[in-house]
Protein backbone atom coordinates (compact mmCIF):
# COMPACT_ATOMS: atom_id res chain seq x y z
CA UNK A 1 0.00 0.00 0.00
CA UNK A 2 0.41 3.80 -1.08
CA UNK A 3 0.81 4.35 3.07
CA UNK A 4 4.80 3.03 3.25
CA UNK A 5 5.87 5.43 0.71
CA UNK A 6 6.67 9.10 2.14
CA UNK A 7 4.21 11.17 0.86
CA UNK A 8 6.09 14.12 -0.34
CA UNK A 9 7.78 11.21 -2.54
CA UNK A 10 4.55 9.77 -3.31
CA UNK A 11 3.31 13.44 -4.75
CA UNK A 12 6.47 14.28 -6.77
CA UNK A 13 5.72 11.31 -9.05
CA UNK A 14 3.87 12.32 -12.38
CA UNK A 15 1.04 9.67 -13.42
CA UNK A 16 2.56 6.89 -11.89
CA UNK A 17 1.47 3.48 -12.99
CA UNK A 18 -0.81 2.36 -10.70
CA UNK A 19 -2.85 -1.07 -9.59
CA UNK A 20 -6.49 -0.73 -10.14
CA UNK A 21 -8.77 -0.27 -7.43
CA UNK A 22 -10.58 -3.51 -5.98
CA UNK A 23 -14.22 -1.80 -6.15
CA UNK A 24 -16.23 -3.91 -4.51
CA UNK A 25 -13.80 -4.19 -1.45
CA UNK A 26 -14.20 -0.69 -1.46
CA UNK A 27 -17.96 -0.91 -1.40
CA UNK A 28 -17.37 -3.03 1.76
CA UNK A 29 -16.11 0.00 3.68
CA UNK A 30 -19.15 1.69 3.40
CA UNK A 31 -22.15 0.58 5.47
CA UNK A 32 -24.65 3.12 3.34
CA UNK A 33 -24.14 1.48 -0.15
CA UNK A 34 -25.85 -1.33 1.16
CA UNK A 35 -29.16 0.21 1.83
CA UNK A 36 -31.77 -0.23 -0.08
CA UNK A 37 -34.36 3.66 -2.21
CA UNK A 38 -37.40 2.42 -2.44
CA UNK A 39 -36.69 -1.71 -2.61
CA UNK A 40 -34.00 -0.96 -4.77
CA UNK A 41 -30.35 -0.81 -4.18
CA UNK A 42 -28.74 2.79 -3.85
CA UNK A 43 -26.96 4.28 -6.82
CA UNK A 44 -25.12 6.99 -5.06
CA UNK A 45 -24.28 9.47 -7.89
CA UNK A 46 -24.61 12.52 -6.07
CA UNK A 47 -20.52 12.65 -4.53
CA UNK A 48 -19.91 16.12 -5.87
CA UNK A 49 -22.55 17.31 -2.64
CA UNK A 50 -20.96 15.13 -0.50
CA UNK A 51 -19.45 12.20 -0.56
CA UNK A 52 -20.15 9.27 1.82
CA UNK A 53 -17.85 8.00 4.68
CA UNK A 54 -15.97 4.96 5.32
CA UNK A 55 -16.33 2.68 8.29
CA UNK A 56 -13.08 4.24 9.77
CA UNK A 57 -14.46 7.49 9.91
CA UNK A 58 -17.98 6.61 11.52
CA UNK A 59 -15.78 4.67 14.30
CA UNK A 60 -13.41 7.40 14.94
CA UNK A 61 -16.47 9.11 15.92
CA UNK A 62 -17.69 6.73 17.97
CA UNK A 63 -14.67 6.33 19.34
CA UNK A 64 -14.51 10.20 20.63
CA UNK A 65 -17.24 10.16 22.03
CA UNK A 66 -17.38 6.44 24.01
CA UNK A 67 -13.80 6.77 25.23
CA UNK A 68 -11.81 9.86 24.56
CA UNK A 69 -13.71 12.97 24.68
CA UNK A 70 -13.22 16.47 26.60
CA UNK A 71 -12.65 19.76 24.83
CA UNK A 72 -9.85 20.88 23.83
CA UNK A 73 -6.89 23.13 24.50
CA UNK A 74 -7.96 23.79 27.84
CA UNK A 75 -7.81 20.86 30.52
CA UNK A 76 -5.18 19.64 32.46
CA UNK A 77 -7.22 16.45 32.79
CA UNK A 78 -6.13 12.96 30.91
CA UNK A 79 -9.50 13.36 28.58
CA UNK A 80 -8.47 16.69 27.59
CA UNK A 81 -5.14 16.44 26.68
CA UNK A 82 -6.26 13.13 24.39
CA UNK A 83 -8.63 14.70 22.34
CA UNK A 84 -6.66 17.50 22.08
CA UNK A 85 -3.68 15.24 20.81
CA UNK A 86 -6.03 13.48 18.40
CA UNK A 87 -7.05 17.13 17.10
CA UNK A 88 -3.63 18.25 16.39
CA UNK A 89 -2.31 14.98 15.41
CA UNK A 90 -4.91 15.62 12.34
CA UNK A 91 -4.08 19.19 11.45
CA UNK A 92 -0.56 17.38 11.22
CA UNK A 93 -2.12 15.04 9.00
CA UNK A 94 -3.90 17.53 6.97
CA UNK A 95 -0.68 19.46 6.69
CA UNK A 96 0.69 16.15 5.24
CA UNK A 97 -2.24 15.97 3.07
CA UNK A 98 -1.98 19.20 1.00
CA UNK A 99 2.11 19.40 0.86
CA UNK A 100 2.17 22.63 3.39
CA UNK A 101 5.89 23.31 4.93
CA UNK A 102 4.02 24.10 8.38
CA UNK A 103 0.97 22.84 10.64
CA UNK A 104 0.72 26.61 11.53
CA UNK A 105 -0.52 27.09 7.63
CA UNK A 106 -3.56 24.32 8.46
CA UNK A 107 -6.60 26.54 10.13
CA UNK A 108 -9.80 24.55 11.32
CA UNK A 109 -12.75 25.83 9.53
CA UNK A 110 -16.58 24.62 9.33
CA UNK A 111 -15.79 24.08 5.24
CA UNK A 112 -14.63 25.85 1.97
CA UNK A 113 -17.16 28.64 2.53
CA UNK A 114 -16.20 29.71 5.80
CA UNK A 115 -12.68 29.64 4.68
CA UNK A 116 -13.11 31.65 2.08
CA UNK A 117 -15.60 34.12 3.92
CA UNK A 118 -12.27 34.24 6.48
CA UNK A 119 -10.18 35.32 3.89
CA UNK A 120 -12.62 38.12 2.62
CA UNK A 121 -12.96 39.54 5.72
CA UNK A 122 -9.42 39.14 7.36
CA UNK A 123 -7.20 39.42 4.06
CA UNK A 124 -8.84 41.11 1.00
CA UNK A 125 -11.25 43.73 3.36
CA UNK A 126 -8.68 45.51 5.30
CA UNK A 127 -6.34 46.36 1.85
CA UNK A 128 -9.11 47.15 -0.07
CA UNK A 129 -9.57 50.77 -1.42
CA UNK A 130 -12.44 51.70 -3.77
CA UNK A 131 -11.32 51.16 -7.47
CA UNK A 132 -9.98 48.04 -6.07
CA UNK A 133 -10.34 44.95 -8.07
CA UNK A 134 -10.64 41.09 -7.30
CA UNK A 135 -10.78 38.69 -9.90
CA UNK A 136 -12.92 35.17 -9.96
CA UNK A 137 -14.01 33.46 -12.63
CA UNK A 138 -17.25 32.62 -14.45
CA UNK A 139 -17.37 28.92 -13.28
CA UNK A 140 -17.37 29.41 -9.60
CA UNK A 141 -19.80 28.58 -6.97
CA UNK A 142 -21.75 31.22 -5.07
CA UNK A 143 -19.66 30.49 -2.17
CA UNK A 144 -16.21 31.94 -4.03
CA UNK A 145 -18.59 35.17 -5.10
CA UNK A 146 -20.62 36.26 -2.66
CA UNK A 147 -17.83 36.51 0.22
CA UNK A 148 -15.77 39.24 -2.67
CA UNK A 149 -19.34 40.85 -3.08
CA UNK A 150 -19.76 41.39 0.55
CA UNK A 151 -16.08 42.50 0.52
CA UNK A 152 -16.52 44.91 -2.73
CA UNK A 153 -20.01 46.35 -1.31
CA UNK A 154 -18.13 47.51 2.34
CA UNK A 155 -15.02 48.93 0.20
CA UNK A 156 -15.72 50.50 -2.85
CA UNK A 157 -13.80 47.36 -4.57
CA UNK A 158 -14.75 45.90 -7.83
CA UNK A 159 -15.52 42.66 -8.71
CA UNK A 160 -14.06 41.20 -12.41
CA UNK A 161 -14.88 37.61 -13.75
CA UNK A 162 -13.13 36.24 -16.00
CA UNK A 163 -14.97 34.56 -18.65
CA UNK A 164 -15.12 30.91 -19.70
CA UNK A 165 -15.90 29.03 -23.60
CA UNK A 166 -18.81 26.61 -24.17
CA UNK A 167 -16.85 24.17 -23.64
CA UNK A 168 -16.84 25.12 -20.05
CA UNK A 169 -13.03 26.19 -20.33
CA UNK A 170 -11.29 29.52 -18.83
CA UNK A 171 -10.56 31.93 -21.76
CA UNK A 172 -6.91 32.56 -20.25
CA UNK A 173 -5.79 34.68 -22.59
CA UNK A 174 -8.96 36.96 -20.64
CA UNK A 175 -7.80 35.81 -17.33
CA UNK A 176 -4.26 37.39 -18.03
CA UNK A 177 -5.37 40.32 -19.22
CA UNK A 178 -7.86 40.79 -16.04
CA UNK A 179 -4.83 40.92 -13.76
CA UNK A 180 -4.34 44.57 -13.88
CA UNK A 181 -2.32 47.04 -11.33
CA UNK A 182 -5.43 47.72 -9.92
CA UNK A 183 -6.15 43.68 -8.56
CA UNK A 184 -5.52 42.73 -5.29
CA UNK A 185 -6.57 39.38 -5.42
CA UNK A 186 -7.64 36.26 -7.54
CA UNK A 187 -10.12 33.97 -6.14
CA UNK A 188 -10.34 30.74 -8.06
CA UNK A 189 -11.67 27.49 -8.64
CA UNK A 190 -9.56 24.20 -9.10
CA UNK A 191 -12.67 21.88 -9.92
CA UNK A 192 -15.82 23.08 -10.81
CA UNK A 193 -18.43 21.47 -9.12
CA UNK A 194 -20.88 22.43 -12.23
CA UNK A 195 -18.72 21.60 -15.13
CA UNK A 196 -16.32 19.41 -13.68
CA UNK A 197 -13.72 21.62 -15.22
CA UNK A 198 -10.52 21.02 -14.03
CA UNK A 199 -8.69 24.49 -14.23
CA UNK A 200 -5.09 25.27 -15.07
CA UNK A 201 -4.23 26.45 -11.57
CA UNK A 202 -1.00 26.14 -11.88
CA UNK A 203 -0.50 28.98 -14.82
CA UNK A 204 -3.24 31.57 -13.05
CA UNK A 205 -0.98 31.13 -10.13
CA UNK A 206 2.56 31.83 -11.73
CA UNK A 207 0.23 34.61 -13.62
CA UNK A 208 -1.50 36.21 -10.70
CA UNK A 209 2.39 36.16 -8.84
CA UNK A 210 3.92 37.84 -12.30
CA UNK A 211 1.66 40.32 -11.73
CA UNK A 212 2.43 40.59 -7.84
CA UNK A 213 -0.90 39.34 -7.01
CA UNK A 214 -1.95 36.99 -4.23
CA UNK A 215 -4.74 34.07 -5.50
CA UNK A 216 -6.95 32.02 -3.39
CA UNK A 217 -7.87 28.94 -4.72
CA UNK A 218 -11.22 26.53 -3.96
CA UNK A 219 -10.36 22.98 -3.49
CA UNK A 220 -13.86 22.15 -2.58
CA UNK A 221 -14.20 19.65 -5.37
CA UNK A 222 -10.34 18.96 -6.21
CA UNK A 223 -9.38 17.85 -2.27
CA UNK A 224 -11.18 14.22 -2.96
CA UNK A 225 -10.05 13.64 -6.30
CA UNK A 226 -6.70 14.95 -7.35
CA UNK A 227 -3.23 15.37 -5.78
CA UNK A 228 -2.71 18.62 -4.24
CA UNK A 229 0.96 19.86 -3.28
CA UNK A 230 0.08 23.75 -1.84
CA UNK A 231 4.02 23.92 -1.77
CA UNK A 232 4.57 22.74 -5.72
CA UNK A 233 1.38 25.32 -6.55
CA UNK A 234 2.59 28.23 -4.22
CA UNK A 235 -0.91 29.63 -4.50
CA UNK A 236 -1.31 31.94 -1.33
CA UNK A 237 -5.01 30.10 -0.20
CA UNK A 238 -6.24 26.68 -0.53
CA UNK A 239 -9.41 26.22 1.02
CA UNK A 240 -11.81 22.82 1.29
CA UNK A 241 -14.13 20.42 3.50
CA UNK A 242 -14.19 17.51 4.95
CA UNK A 243 -17.63 16.43 4.06
CA UNK A 244 -16.33 16.04 0.77
CA UNK A 245 -13.45 13.58 1.10
CA UNK A 246 -15.09 11.12 3.43
CA UNK A 247 -14.42 13.43 5.99
CA UNK A 248 -17.22 14.64 8.71
CA UNK A 249 -19.51 17.42 7.98
CA UNK A 250 -18.64 21.18 9.46
CA UNK A 251 -15.18 20.57 9.42
CA UNK A 252 -12.66 22.61 6.48
CA UNK A 253 -9.64 23.47 6.24
CA UNK A 254 -8.10 26.98 5.06
CA UNK A 255 -4.59 26.61 3.92
CA UNK A 256 -2.71 30.21 4.18
CA UNK A 257 0.76 30.70 3.54
CA UNK A 258 2.36 31.99 6.89
CA UNK A 259 3.16 35.13 6.10
CA UNK A 260 -0.01 35.81 5.07
CA UNK A 261 -1.81 34.39 8.28
CA UNK A 262 0.55 36.38 10.83
CA UNK A 263 -0.42 39.29 9.14
CA UNK A 264 -4.04 39.07 9.46
CA UNK A 265 -6.05 40.34 11.77
CA UNK A 266 -8.65 37.82 13.24
CA UNK A 267 -11.82 37.48 11.93
CA UNK A 268 -13.95 35.90 15.08
CA UNK A 269 -13.41 36.73 18.68
CA UNK A 270 -13.57 34.66 21.70
CA UNK A 271 -11.70 32.16 23.15
CA UNK A 272 -8.94 30.22 22.50
CA UNK A 273 -7.88 32.66 19.43
CA UNK A 274 -6.24 35.14 22.57
CA UNK A 275 -3.35 35.47 23.90
CA UNK A 276 -4.09 38.26 26.95
CA UNK A 277 -7.43 39.75 27.72
CA UNK A 278 -7.73 42.90 29.81
CA UNK A 279 -11.04 45.10 29.42
CA UNK A 280 -8.47 47.41 27.80
CA UNK A 281 -6.69 46.05 25.57
CA UNK A 282 -6.70 41.52 24.11
CA UNK A 283 -3.66 40.30 22.30
CA UNK A 284 -4.40 37.65 19.63
CA UNK A 285 -2.86 34.02 19.31
CA UNK A 286 -0.82 32.95 16.40
CA UNK A 287 -2.16 31.27 13.56
CA UNK A 288 -3.71 29.06 13.49
CA UNK A 289 -5.21 29.37 17.00
CA UNK A 290 -6.00 33.45 16.14
CA UNK A 291 -8.82 31.75 13.23
CA UNK A 292 -10.05 29.38 15.64
CA UNK A 293 -12.14 31.49 17.99
CA UNK A 294 -14.23 29.29 20.61
CA UNK A 295 -14.65 25.00 20.72
CA UNK A 296 -14.26 24.11 17.41
CA UNK A 297 -15.75 21.19 15.35
CA UNK A 298 -13.99 18.64 17.68
CA UNK A 299 -15.54 15.51 16.24
CA UNK A 300 -14.91 16.82 12.84
CA UNK A 301 -11.34 17.90 13.11
CA UNK A 302 -10.15 14.31 14.75
CA UNK A 303 -12.53 12.11 12.38
CA UNK A 304 -11.22 13.77 9.77
CA UNK A 305 -7.46 12.51 10.02
CA UNK A 306 -9.03 8.39 9.40
CA UNK A 307 -10.38 9.58 6.02
CA UNK A 308 -7.17 11.06 4.79
CA UNK A 309 -5.76 7.84 5.96
CA UNK A 310 -8.50 6.41 4.07
CA UNK A 311 -7.67 8.08 0.80
CA UNK A 312 -3.82 7.98 0.87
CA UNK A 313 -4.50 4.35 1.75
CA UNK A 314 -6.71 3.62 -2.04
CA UNK A 315 -3.88 6.22 -3.65
CA UNK A 316 -5.01 9.16 -5.30
CA UNK A 317 -3.90 8.31 -8.35
CA UNK A 318 -5.82 4.88 -8.12
CA UNK A 319 -8.69 7.27 -7.29
CA UNK A 320 -8.47 9.77 -9.83
CA UNK A 321 -7.95 6.74 -12.46
CA UNK A 322 -10.89 4.70 -11.36
CA UNK A 323 -13.24 7.86 -11.59
CA UNK A 324 -11.99 8.69 -14.81
CA UNK A 325 -12.95 5.89 -16.34
CA UNK A 326 -15.99 5.65 -14.40
CA UNK A 327 -16.48 9.01 -16.46
CA UNK A 328 -15.37 7.99 -19.84
CA UNK A 329 -17.77 5.41 -19.90
CA UNK A 330 -20.89 7.89 -18.77
CA UNK A 331 -19.80 10.44 -21.03
CA UNK A 332 -19.98 7.54 -23.85
CA UNK A 333 -23.05 5.91 -22.50
CA UNK A 334 -24.78 9.47 -22.43
CA UNK A 335 -23.47 9.98 -26.60
CA UNK A 336 -26.54 6.79 -26.84
CA UNK A 337 -28.81 9.24 -25.41
CA UNK A 338 -31.05 11.18 -27.79
CA UNK A 339 -31.68 15.10 -26.77
CA UNK A 340 -29.03 14.68 -23.94
CA UNK A 341 -26.54 17.79 -24.09
CA UNK A 342 -23.70 17.69 -21.63
CA UNK A 343 -22.73 20.78 -19.90
CA UNK A 344 -19.18 21.04 -19.15
CA UNK A 345 -17.17 19.66 -22.04
CA UNK A 346 -13.82 20.31 -21.17
CA UNK A 347 -11.39 17.66 -21.86
CA UNK A 348 -9.58 18.01 -18.37
CA UNK A 349 -12.54 17.49 -16.21
CA UNK A 350 -13.16 15.67 -13.21
CA UNK A 351 -16.28 12.96 -12.70
CA UNK A 352 -19.01 15.26 -12.63
CA UNK A 353 -21.57 14.63 -15.59
CA UNK A 354 -24.09 17.85 -16.01
CA UNK A 355 -26.29 17.42 -18.60
CA UNK A 356 -29.89 18.46 -19.77
CA UNK A 357 -32.63 16.45 -21.83
CA UNK A 358 -34.36 18.42 -24.75
CA UNK A 359 -37.99 16.58 -23.21
CA UNK A 360 -37.23 16.51 -19.51
CA UNK A 361 -36.99 19.34 -16.49
CA UNK A 362 -33.91 18.33 -14.75
CA UNK A 363 -36.43 18.17 -11.75
CA UNK A 364 -38.53 15.82 -13.58
CA UNK A 365 -35.14 13.64 -14.31
CA UNK A 366 -34.75 13.79 -10.73
CA UNK A 367 -37.41 12.17 -9.20
CA UNK A 368 -37.75 9.66 -12.10
CA UNK A 369 -34.67 8.56 -10.93
CA UNK A 370 -34.95 8.57 -7.20
CA UNK A 371 -37.83 5.99 -7.66
CA UNK A 372 -35.01 4.05 -9.36
CA UNK A 373 -32.67 4.36 -6.34
CA UNK A 374 -30.33 6.45 -8.09
CA UNK A 375 -29.66 9.52 -6.46
CA UNK A 376 -28.43 13.01 -8.16
CA UNK A 377 -28.46 16.76 -8.10
CA UNK A 378 -30.23 18.65 -9.77
CA UNK A 379 -30.93 22.67 -10.12
CA UNK A 380 -28.26 25.06 -10.02
CA UNK A 381 -25.41 23.68 -8.16
CA UNK A 382 -25.31 26.56 -6.28
CA UNK A 383 -23.50 28.13 -9.56
CA UNK A 384 -26.42 30.43 -10.96
CA UNK A 385 -24.46 32.57 -13.32
CA UNK A 386 -22.87 29.06 -14.91
CA UNK A 387 -26.23 28.27 -15.68
CA UNK A 388 -27.02 31.79 -17.20
CA UNK A 389 -23.79 31.43 -19.40
CA UNK A 390 -25.21 28.32 -20.45
CA UNK A 391 -28.76 29.24 -21.07
CA UNK A 392 -30.58 26.73 -18.80
CA UNK A 393 -32.31 27.05 -16.05
CA UNK A 394 -30.43 24.05 -14.09
CA UNK A 395 -29.22 20.85 -15.47
CA UNK A 396 -29.20 17.29 -13.71
CA UNK A 397 -25.70 16.23 -12.30
CA UNK A 398 -24.38 12.74 -12.02
CA UNK A 399 -21.47 12.79 -10.09
CA UNK A 400 -19.18 9.85 -9.36
CA UNK A 401 -16.66 8.37 -6.67
CA UNK A 402 -13.90 5.61 -6.45
CA UNK A 403 -16.95 3.38 -4.43
CA UNK A 404 -19.01 3.75 -7.71
CA UNK A 405 -19.26 1.26 -9.85
CA UNK A 406 -19.82 0.98 -13.91
CA UNK A 407 -22.88 -1.07 -13.00
CA UNK A 408 -24.32 1.89 -11.48
CA UNK A 409 -23.66 4.07 -14.32
CA UNK A 410 -25.67 1.82 -16.43
CA UNK A 411 -28.40 2.17 -13.80
CA UNK A 412 -28.42 5.68 -14.55
CA UNK A 413 -28.64 5.06 -17.76
CA UNK A 414 -31.42 2.60 -17.66
CA UNK A 415 -33.31 5.28 -15.25
CA UNK A 416 -32.69 8.14 -18.20
CA UNK A 417 -34.41 6.27 -20.13
CA UNK A 418 -37.42 5.62 -18.55
CA UNK A 419 -37.24 9.75 -18.42
CA UNK A 420 -37.49 8.86 -21.99
CA UNK A 421 -40.90 6.83 -21.66
CA UNK A 422 -42.25 9.45 -19.68
CA UNK A 423 -41.63 12.33 -21.64
CA UNK A 424 -40.24 11.61 -24.77
CA UNK B 1 -46.34 3.63 -1.62
CA UNK B 2 -45.40 7.10 -4.14
CA UNK B 3 -46.46 6.03 -7.76
CA UNK B 4 -44.39 7.71 -10.52
CA UNK B 5 -47.73 7.26 -12.69
CA UNK B 6 -49.60 8.96 -10.00
CA UNK B 7 -47.52 12.25 -10.12
CA UNK B 8 -46.76 12.02 -13.95
CA UNK B 9 -50.47 11.53 -15.09
CA UNK B 10 -51.03 11.88 -18.97
CA UNK B 11 -53.12 15.19 -18.26
CA UNK B 12 -50.03 16.61 -16.40
CA UNK B 13 -47.79 15.91 -19.61
CA UNK B 14 -49.78 17.49 -21.95
CA UNK B 15 -50.06 20.57 -19.99
CA UNK B 16 -46.68 20.66 -18.94
CA UNK B 17 -45.68 20.12 -23.06
CA UNK B 18 -48.63 22.14 -24.41
CA UNK B 19 -49.25 24.97 -21.45
CA UNK B 20 -51.92 26.76 -22.08
CA UNK B 21 -52.70 30.56 -21.73
CA UNK B 22 -48.65 30.71 -21.82
CA UNK B 23 -47.73 34.23 -22.74
CA UNK B 24 -46.87 37.19 -20.97
CA UNK B 25 -49.07 40.69 -20.61
CA UNK B 26 -47.47 43.64 -19.68
CA UNK B 27 -50.09 45.64 -19.62
CA UNK B 28 -52.21 43.38 -16.88
CA UNK B 29 -53.33 44.76 -13.66
CA UNK B 30 -51.90 42.45 -11.75
CA UNK B 31 -48.13 41.45 -12.42
CA UNK B 32 -45.63 38.88 -9.91
CA UNK B 33 -42.71 37.04 -10.42
CA UNK B 34 -42.16 34.22 -8.58
CA UNK B 35 -39.22 31.66 -8.14
CA UNK B 36 -37.77 29.25 -6.61
CA UNK B 37 -34.13 29.43 -5.94
CA UNK B 38 -33.27 26.05 -4.67
CA UNK B 39 -34.02 24.73 -8.20
CA UNK B 40 -34.56 27.71 -10.74
CA UNK B 41 -38.06 27.16 -11.26
CA UNK B 42 -39.04 30.96 -12.18
CA UNK B 43 -42.67 31.65 -13.47
CA UNK B 44 -44.60 35.21 -13.69
CA UNK B 45 -48.26 35.51 -13.35
CA UNK B 46 -50.58 38.23 -15.45
CA UNK B 47 -53.92 38.89 -14.02
CA UNK B 48 -56.44 41.31 -15.44
CA UNK B 49 -59.98 41.58 -13.65
CA UNK B 50 -63.03 42.96 -14.86
CA UNK B 51 -65.18 44.11 -11.81
CA UNK B 52 -64.76 41.50 -8.98
CA UNK B 53 -63.90 38.76 -11.76
CA UNK B 54 -60.55 37.57 -13.19
CA UNK B 55 -61.31 38.57 -16.89
CA UNK B 56 -57.80 36.73 -18.43
CA UNK B 57 -54.75 35.15 -16.71
CA UNK B 58 -51.97 34.16 -18.32
CA UNK B 59 -48.91 33.16 -17.22
CA UNK B 60 -44.91 32.64 -18.57
CA UNK B 61 -41.50 31.19 -17.26
CA UNK B 62 -39.40 27.85 -17.31
CA UNK B 63 -40.12 25.10 -14.65
CA UNK B 64 -40.13 21.60 -14.22
CA UNK B 65 -43.25 19.29 -15.74
CA UNK B 66 -45.05 19.99 -12.30
CA UNK B 67 -44.87 24.09 -12.20
CA UNK B 68 -45.50 24.25 -15.94
CA UNK B 69 -48.41 22.08 -15.54
CA UNK B 70 -50.14 22.99 -12.63
CA UNK B 71 -49.84 27.04 -13.97
CA UNK B 72 -51.53 26.14 -17.25
CA UNK B 73 -53.88 24.29 -15.16
CA UNK B 74 -54.61 27.23 -12.43
CA UNK B 75 -55.18 29.66 -15.45
CA UNK B 76 -57.73 27.63 -16.95
CA UNK B 77 -59.81 27.18 -13.79
CA UNK B 78 -58.90 30.88 -12.81
CA UNK B 79 -60.43 32.24 -15.78
CA UNK B 80 -63.77 34.13 -15.16
CA UNK B 81 -63.32 33.18 -11.02
CA UNK B 82 -64.42 35.97 -9.02
CA UNK B 83 -62.11 37.13 -6.39
CA UNK B 84 -63.73 34.89 -3.84
CA UNK B 85 -63.73 31.86 -5.80
CA UNK B 86 -60.08 32.28 -6.82
CA UNK B 87 -58.83 32.79 -2.90
CA UNK B 88 -61.26 29.79 -1.88
CA UNK B 89 -59.79 27.27 -5.08
CA UNK B 90 -55.98 28.81 -3.89
CA UNK B 91 -56.70 27.49 -0.23
CA UNK B 92 -58.02 24.05 -1.79
CA UNK B 93 -54.97 23.40 -3.87
CA UNK B 94 -52.96 24.58 -0.68
CA UNK B 95 -54.31 21.78 1.00
CA UNK B 96 -54.90 19.01 -1.39
CA UNK B 97 -51.25 19.69 -1.94
CA UNK B 98 -50.17 19.01 1.61
CA UNK B 99 -52.69 17.32 4.02
CA UNK B 100 -55.35 16.46 1.62
CA UNK B 101 -58.63 18.02 3.63
CA UNK B 102 -60.04 20.83 1.79
CA UNK B 103 -61.27 23.95 3.56
CA UNK B 104 -63.99 24.66 0.99
CA UNK B 105 -65.38 21.40 0.00
CA UNK B 106 -68.50 22.89 -1.96
CA UNK B 107 -65.77 24.69 -4.68
CA UNK B 108 -64.91 22.05 -6.53
CA UNK B 109 -61.15 21.40 -8.01
CA UNK B 110 -62.37 20.02 -11.01
CA UNK B 111 -59.19 18.94 -13.25
CA UNK B 112 -56.89 20.38 -10.77
CA UNK B 113 -57.60 17.14 -9.09
CA UNK B 114 -55.17 15.98 -11.48
CA UNK B 115 -52.32 17.13 -9.08
CA UNK B 116 -52.97 15.12 -5.78
CA UNK B 117 -50.52 12.61 -6.84
CA UNK B 118 -47.81 15.14 -6.07
CA UNK B 119 -48.81 15.16 -2.28
CA UNK B 120 -47.23 11.68 -1.97
CA UNK B 121 -43.76 13.60 -3.08
CA UNK B 122 -43.12 16.16 -0.91
CA UNK B 123 -39.69 17.76 -2.04
CA UNK B 124 -42.09 18.53 -5.27
CA UNK B 125 -45.09 20.26 -3.65
CA UNK B 126 -43.44 23.53 -3.96
CA UNK B 127 -43.52 22.84 -7.72
CA UNK B 128 -46.63 22.94 -7.90
CA UNK B 129 -47.67 25.51 -5.55
CA UNK B 130 -45.49 28.22 -6.88
CA UNK B 131 -47.83 29.41 -9.95
CA UNK B 132 -50.32 30.00 -7.00
CA UNK B 133 -48.43 31.90 -4.72
CA UNK B 134 -46.99 33.90 -7.19
CA UNK B 135 -50.63 33.99 -9.03
CA UNK B 136 -52.16 35.44 -4.94
CA UNK B 137 -49.46 38.15 -5.21
CA UNK B 138 -50.43 39.24 -8.33
CA UNK B 139 -54.02 39.56 -7.53
CA UNK B 140 -53.88 40.85 -4.01
CA UNK B 141 -50.80 43.16 -3.62
CA UNK B 142 -50.28 43.82 -7.31
CA UNK B 143 -46.33 43.53 -8.58
CA UNK B 144 -43.87 42.11 -6.65
CA UNK B 145 -41.69 39.31 -6.29
CA UNK B 146 -42.45 36.00 -4.86
CA UNK B 147 -40.11 33.14 -3.48
CA UNK B 148 -41.03 29.63 -2.45
CA UNK B 149 -38.17 29.60 -0.11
Amino acid sequence: MSSAVPLDALRDTHAPRVEPLDVERVRQDFPILQRKIRGKPLVYLDNAASSQRPRVVIEAIRKLYEQDYANIHRGVHTLSQVATEAYENSRDKVRQFIGAADRREIVFTRGTTESINLVANSFARPRLQPGDEILITAMEHHANIVPWQLVCEQTGARLRVAPISDEGILRMEEFARLLTPRTRLVAAVHVSNALGTINPIRRMIELAHAAGIPILIDGAQAAPHLRVNVQQLDCDFYAFSGHKMCGPTGIGVLYGKLAHLEAMPPWQGGGDMINVVTFEKTTYNDPPQRFEAGTPNIEGGIALAPAIDYLLGLGMDRIAAWENELLAYATQCAADIPGLRIIGTAPCKASVLSFVLDCAHPHDIGTILDQEGVAIRTGHHCAQPVMQRFNVPATARASFSFYNTREEVDALFRGLRKVLEVFG
Amino acid sequence: MADLDDLYREMILDHSRNPRNFRSNEAAAGIAHGNNPLCGDRVSVFVDLDGDSIRDISFQGSGCAICTASASLMTQALKGATRRRAQFLFENVHHMLTDGKLPHPEVELGKLHVLEGVREFPIRVKCATLPWHTFHSALTRGSEIVSTE
